[in-house]
């Protein structure tokens, strides 16, 4: 393994096991994430992003989920073949987590600085009191006002954006190397979300920590990531570099998610609408046969619904997904 | 915290006159005569006003409603009609029985159905669960009188483990406690399976709330995870519902009482409503109305101390 890299996944596949039947939602995930880096998975609601970070995290309920496939390496080990207490040691240490919905992640009856102090106390065998004396001191990191007053409030008395940095003071207490961040900034209002991913940037380059960055939103990506997988139906479609993915995107699925940013330089006539992709994503219970992508796609020909196309490289660090561009 | 105490305290003013009040009016609109009822079919007239005006029911509505409330805040419930014997040296014989029953009904509860119901929850699915689930249905199910009269069947008739009725010697207290086993069993374990019914849901809800996930995310211990976070956070709705358990609880006590012949209130409810003893029914009514108002206070007050979205709201 490279030096550079800290985390790979190789192969993932989570099947969930449900009443309905069988949804893999990832289904053979590839990526890579580079130390001091942030990659950008992208896709629509439901396409595998927070399923394939909950994998890395091996918190996928179970039942119905199971990881049945794949491996997750970090710093030379598996994560899939570590044992429960070994993961725990990882787990809010080296790799944490952000979520997306501030209001609801933070536990009502304990006060802020307690949980971020939890974290210390169990991964670095401080003392409670020199835990929270860290858990302040986060707060005051994050830009929490009054941080020593703030510690003993409880969730309810802070707003979501002070929810949320509460909870990027609890993934960082730890100097983690990876910290994974689903849809941080999905719940908050767009004044916040700037701030909150500027903190963010600013932290990842303090503690030198990567980034796993899940979002819907390309221009939360265009601010933050360097290299970008695109997923579509539990698939990678497309992994560049996220200057060539905004300049040149390739699959047909990210052009149109490009076409559907609206453009500050660009007047969108009167008579015309802002593009769309036409069509929604396949329901996972019953795929198409061959490219998942191609009911929505307007370049679809005959090889397109026959095999689903292999992930191949098709310039260097340009991964591609797609029969248009040739059968390898 | 102290706010809201207060604040809740100063509530049950006007709840308890709205209950009181309901009371009275209940108790006027009963069919029947009191005097009558008292005198006989065959009293004459002067006899029978010569009661009203002695009770007070010659009086307005409105005096009488008065003089209803004077007494009661005086602690004054007035005289058996049957009997002579005030109201309230009957009732402090009899409370103390169906307190001792319906207060080990519910501690047997709360001991038995909360950590039944995380037992469950944990085990989701599988066989632990479904016979909970089973057993729990049937708790809810059955009338507290049948069961007892099961629990009378098996443990007292067949195997002659347990005395068949009464409340035990006043004053012996292992006797009390004998004699307090079977009908504590009969009201408890339908407690436990509402109880255990509550916790169970309560805790699958939290287990999926998204803070159980951060918790888990820290690499804290499934333990620690469940009983630090998910439980506490699952005991609030419990909380919530005991004070009407409690209270569901009392009303079932009235037949537990007669079901093994012990002195309670229930037996001296339903022997005021037999003999038409409006004084003790009314009495009798009013003490439950209270209890259960201060059961719902301390309820309230206790979720309020678990609870910070109360304490500082």
């Amino acid at each position: 393994m490279k030096n550079d890299i800290l985390l790979e996944v190789r192969d993932l596949h989570t099947h969930f096991y449900t009443d309905e039947g069988l949804v893999k939602a990832a289904d053979g995930i590839d990526i890579t994430i580079k130390k001091g880096k942030t990659l950008g998975l992208v896709g629509e609601s439901g396409c595998g992003k927070s399923v394939t970070a909950l994998s890395i995290m091996r918190l996928i309920q179970e039942p119905p989920g199971k990881i049945v496939k794949g491996e997750i390496l970090f710093d030379d080990q598996n994560l899939l073949k570590l044992s429960e207490a070994k993961m725990r040691h990882i787990r809010g240490n080296r790799i944490s987590m952000i979520f997306q919905e501030p209001m609801t992640s933070l536990n009502p009856l304990l006060r802020c600085g307690n949980q971020i102090a939890e974290a210390i106390s169990l991964h670095q065998g401080v003392s409670n009191r020199d835990a929270r004396a860290k858990a302040v001191e986060m707060l005051q990191k994050v830009g929490i006002p009054d941080p020593e007053g703030r510690a003993r409030e409880y969730p309810h008395q802070m707003s979501g954006g002070m929810r949320q940095r509460v909870m990027i003071a609890m993934a960082l207490s730890c100097n983690p190397e990876l910290m994974i961040a689903d849809e941080p900034t999905t719940a908050l209002d767009v004044s916040i979300q700037a701030q909150i991913l500027a903190l963010m940037n600013q932290l990842k380059e303090e503690f030198g920590a990567s980034i796993l960055l899940i979002t819907h939103d390309l221009g939360v990506i265009a601010d933050m990531a360097q290299s970008v997988a695109v997923m579509y139906a539990g698939k990678i479609v497309e992994y560049v570099d996220v200057v060539r993915l905004f300049d040149n995107p390739m699959h047909p699925y990210s052009v149109g998610l490009m076409e559907s940013i609206p453009k500050m330089d660009e007047v969108v006539p009167e008579d015309k609408i802002l593009r769309t992709i036409p069509g929604v994503v396949p329901s996972l219970y019953n795929l198409p046969s061959g490219c998942y992508f191609q009911e929505r796609c307007n370049e679809a020909f005959d090889a397109c619904g026959k095999k689903v196309p292999p992930l191949i490289e098709i310039e260097p660090g340009h991964l591609l997904r797609c029969w248009k561009y040739g059968q390898q | 915290m102290i706010k809201y105490s207060i604040r809740r305290i100063l509530l049950t003013i006007p709840l308890l006159l709205v209950v009181l009040s309901m009371v009275f009016v209940f108790v006027r609109l009963a069919p029947g005569d009191p005097a009558m009822a008292m005198l006989g079919q065959y009293a004459t007239q002067e006899g029978l006003d010569a009661l009203r005006k002695q009770m007070g029911l010659d009086a307005p509505m409105w005096l009488q409603y008065l003089r209803f409330l004077g007494d009661l805040l005086r602690g004054d419930l007035g005289v058996s009609m049957l009997n002579g014997v005030p109201v309230v040296d009957q009732l402090r014989v009899v409370l103390p029985y169906t307190l001792e029953l319906t207060v080990s009904a519910m501690v047997l509860g709360v001991l038995l159905g909360v950590p039944m119901g995380v037992y469950t929850a944990l085990r989701r699915n599988r066989s632990a669960d479904y016979s909970g689930r089973v057993v729990s249905l049937v708790g809810i199910s059955i009338p507290s009188f049948f069961l007892g009269i099961l629990l009378l069947y098996v443990f007292s008739v067949r195997m002659d483990l347990f005395p068949v009725l009464g409340a035990g010697r006043d004053g012996d207290l292992g006797d009390r406690l004998y004699h307090l086993v079977l009908p504590t069993l009969s009201l408890g374990l339908i407690m436990t399976s509402y109880i255990m019914r509550m916790t169970r849901s309560s805790m699958l809800n939290v287990l999926n709330e998204d803070f159980v996930r951060t918790a888990k995310s820290k690499g804290l211990q499934e333990r620690i995870v469940v009983y630090k976070h998910a439980f506490m956070n699952a005991l609030i709705p419990v909380v919530s519902v005991l004070g009407i358990y409690f209270i569901i609880n009392l009303g079932s006590s009235i037949m537990t009482e007669i079901v093994f012949s012990r002195p309670g209130l229930g037996k001296l409810m339903v022997l005021a409503m037999k003999q038409r003893d409006y004084v003790v029914l009314q009495s009798v009514m009013v003490i439950y109305a209270t209890l259960a108002i201060f059961i719902n206070l301390f309820v309230d007050l206790i979720y309020g101390l678990i609870d910070p979205r109360i304490k500082y709201g």
